[in-house]
């Protein structure tokens, strides 16, 4: 098994130190936490009320306002094209939220199925989807999405399909593993004495039980395919231009870091991890929670 | 439906696992509400048995069958599994897993009448009231999540929740085990007092030969998933034939009991 879920220690100390996302360190889990979830918050309240709060079109060219610097009329200056940076960064939360909720929607549904329904079944169909599992594991997601791309061309559909391809298995393994856990749990036995029928018992009982770690997951998850789709359209795989989107706007700033401007490229980079570090961190936060509270 | 012919007949029960063979031949009949205890020592088969019983496991070979009805085979359909459950329900030996957290004892034990019999539900609610009464909980406990109930109430809820679907056999494996002995005394009491008001047979899997004394009438002996002897508790008890019955009453500490005795006695059975 491997998940990333990491289960926490026996512990009835009042702080305990966990480690977190890359090795970062969590003491106890309340300011960061919190700030996660703040920072989480803002993002999806910036992408939703994106056109309100931009202050100018992101898609408009001004090419004698080219790599402008931070002014009043730009806070973070202008891009290469002219564009308002911080426009497009408003924007690219937009793309960056909606290709990751698509990724992490599809693969939690279908891994959660599919671990769900191995996991209960056992015996041969349980061989057979973990043995599914195993090979499309074993596919780089990187890969699959250039060749998608081939095949659908550019856009967002390629990368998406590919990454929910790539999360699903790993979503299942998780949901197999934790699901016969609990399958094999008296609670959920005693159901089948009862004499409910199978499909009652999973969607019903054991569905809810496994839904906290699955959706810590599928939150860290989403920081991780952010940062996938931002890479693939950072390589030019994903978004096209003009559309503004994070990894794309990283590619563009590149020429204008040799004329000296940093913040093309710093700016989108920021916004990224900042994105990717919260949802881990939220993803920790809740995950540690969930552990906490098992007995 | 008279009584003799709605007894538990189990013949010739197996099960495996891999290579090793849990339970290798087992057979018994339990008549309708009487007592029959299952002892043996750890690893004998009495979990694997009783789990083949209530259909958790499926047995590689015997049958298992109440008033003629097999059911060593998989419930074939809604209806037969419904049938099924009313006919043998379970008490799990730990408590604190077997309640659903998420569920309060109220709705625990409404759910298996929701289940099993359609009524009204003022009609429901009063019978799940009656049947927390039954085993001494009232209505802050059935307003509760497991959580904040003691090992015992727990005990208590899941003994009502199996007989809400009123069944013919109670299988308890290990069921007070998990309890502290002045607890286990307490709901070993409750069961007793159940049975002669409900009339329903118990199937006792247990560790102690003290609470088999009290709460069966009948014994059998297990060992590496055979039955080595079977008959009336108090005879068996008081005068046991198979050296290993011996040696498992010679394993019980008390006044005058020799550990050196119990473990000469367990060598030389091999
Ligand atoms: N699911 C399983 N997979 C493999 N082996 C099992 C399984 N369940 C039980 N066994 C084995 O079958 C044998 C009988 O186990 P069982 O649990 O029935 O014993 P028991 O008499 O209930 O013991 P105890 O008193 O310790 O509860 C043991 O050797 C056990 O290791
Ligand atoms: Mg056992």
């Amino acid at each position: 098994m491997t998940t990333t879920v990491s289960p926490a220690p026996p512990s009835s100390g009042a702080l305990r130190r966990r480690r977190g996302l890359g090795g970062l360190r969590v003491l106890g889990q309340g300011p960061l936490f919190t700030a996660g979830v703040v920072v989480l918050a803002v993002l999806v309240l910036i992408a939703v009320l994106a056109p309100v709060l931009a202050p100018y079109d992101p898609d408009v060219l001004d090419l004698s306002a080219s790599l402008t610097g931070t002014s009043g009329d730009h806070l973070l200056g202008t891009d290469q094209s002219g564009r308002d940076i911080l426009s497009r960064l408003i924007h690219g939360a937009r793309t960056g939220l909606l290709g990751p909720l698509l990724v992490v929607g599809v693969s939690t549904l279908l891994g959660t199925l599919i671990g769900m329904v191995a996991a209960w079944r056992g015996g041969w169909a349980d061989a057979l989807l973990s043995r599914s599992m195993d090979l499309a594991f074993a596919i780089p997601g990187l890969l699959l999405a250039i060749l998608l791309v081939a095949v659908l061309g550019s856009g967002m559909a390629a990368p998406v399909i590919a990454m929910a391809v790539a999360y699903t298995p790993y979503v299942g393994r998780l949901v197999r593993g934790i699901a016969r856990q609990e399958k094999a749990r008296a609670y959920i036995e005693s159901y089948r004495v009862q004499g409910w029928s199978g499909w009652t018992i999973c969607l019903r009982h054991l569905l809810p039980n496994i839904a906290p770690t699955v959706f810590a997951q599928s939150a860290m998850n989403f920081g991780y395919v952010l940062m996938d789709l931002a890479a693939l359209s950072f390589l030019g795989f994903g978004v096209q231009p003009p559309t503004a989107d994070w990894g794309a706007m990283i590619n563009e700033g590149q020429s204008a870091i040799q004329q000296g401007a940093m913040l093309p490229a710093l700016a989108p980079s920021a916004c990224i991890v900042l994105a990717v570090v919260a949802f881990g961190i939220v993803g920790e936060g809740l995950a540690d929670r969930i552990a906490k509270r098992e007995r | 439906m008279t009584g003799a012919t709605e007894e538990l007949v189990v013949q010739r029960l197996r099960k495996r696992y891999g290579d090793h063979t849990a339970v290798k031949d087992v057979s018994f009949t339990l008549p309708p509400g009487s007592s029959l205890g299952i002892v043996g020592e750890s690893g004998s088969g009495k979990t694997t048995t009783v789990r083949m019983l209530v259909g958790l496991e499926r047995p590689d070979g015997g049958t298992i069958r109440i008033g003629g009805r097999d059911r060593s085979a998989p419930a074939r359909g809604r209806a037969e599994r419904l049938a099924r459950a009313r006919e043998i329900q379970m008490v799990f030996q730990d408590p604190y897993l077997s309640l659903d957290p998420r569920v309060t004892v109220g709705q625990c034990v409404e759910e298996v009448l929701r289940l099993h019999f359609p009524m009204e539900t003022t009609a429901r609610r009063e019978r799940v009231a009656e049947l927390l009464d039954q085993v001494g909980l009232g209505e802050r406990e059935a307003a509760a999540l497991p959580g904040k109930l003691s090992g015992g109430q727990r005990q208590r809820v899941a003994i009502a929740r199996a007989l809400a679907a009123e069944p013919r056999v109670l299988v308890l494996d290990e069921a007070v085990a998990a309890l502290d002995v002045s607890i286990q005394a307490q709901v070993l009491e409750l069961l007793g007092t159940i049975r002669r008001e409900v009339g329903i047979g118990f199937l006792f899997v247990t560790h102690d030969l003290a609470v088999v004394r009290h709460i069966t009438d009948e014994v059998m002996v297990l060992r590496e998933g055979q039955v080595v002897e079977a008959g009336p508790t108090a005879g068996i008890l008081d005068a046991p034939h198979h050296p290993y019955t011996r040696l498992l009453l010679s394993s019980v500490p008390r006044r005058g009991w020799n550990p050196g005795d119990a473990a000469a006695a367990r060598r030389s059975l091999g």
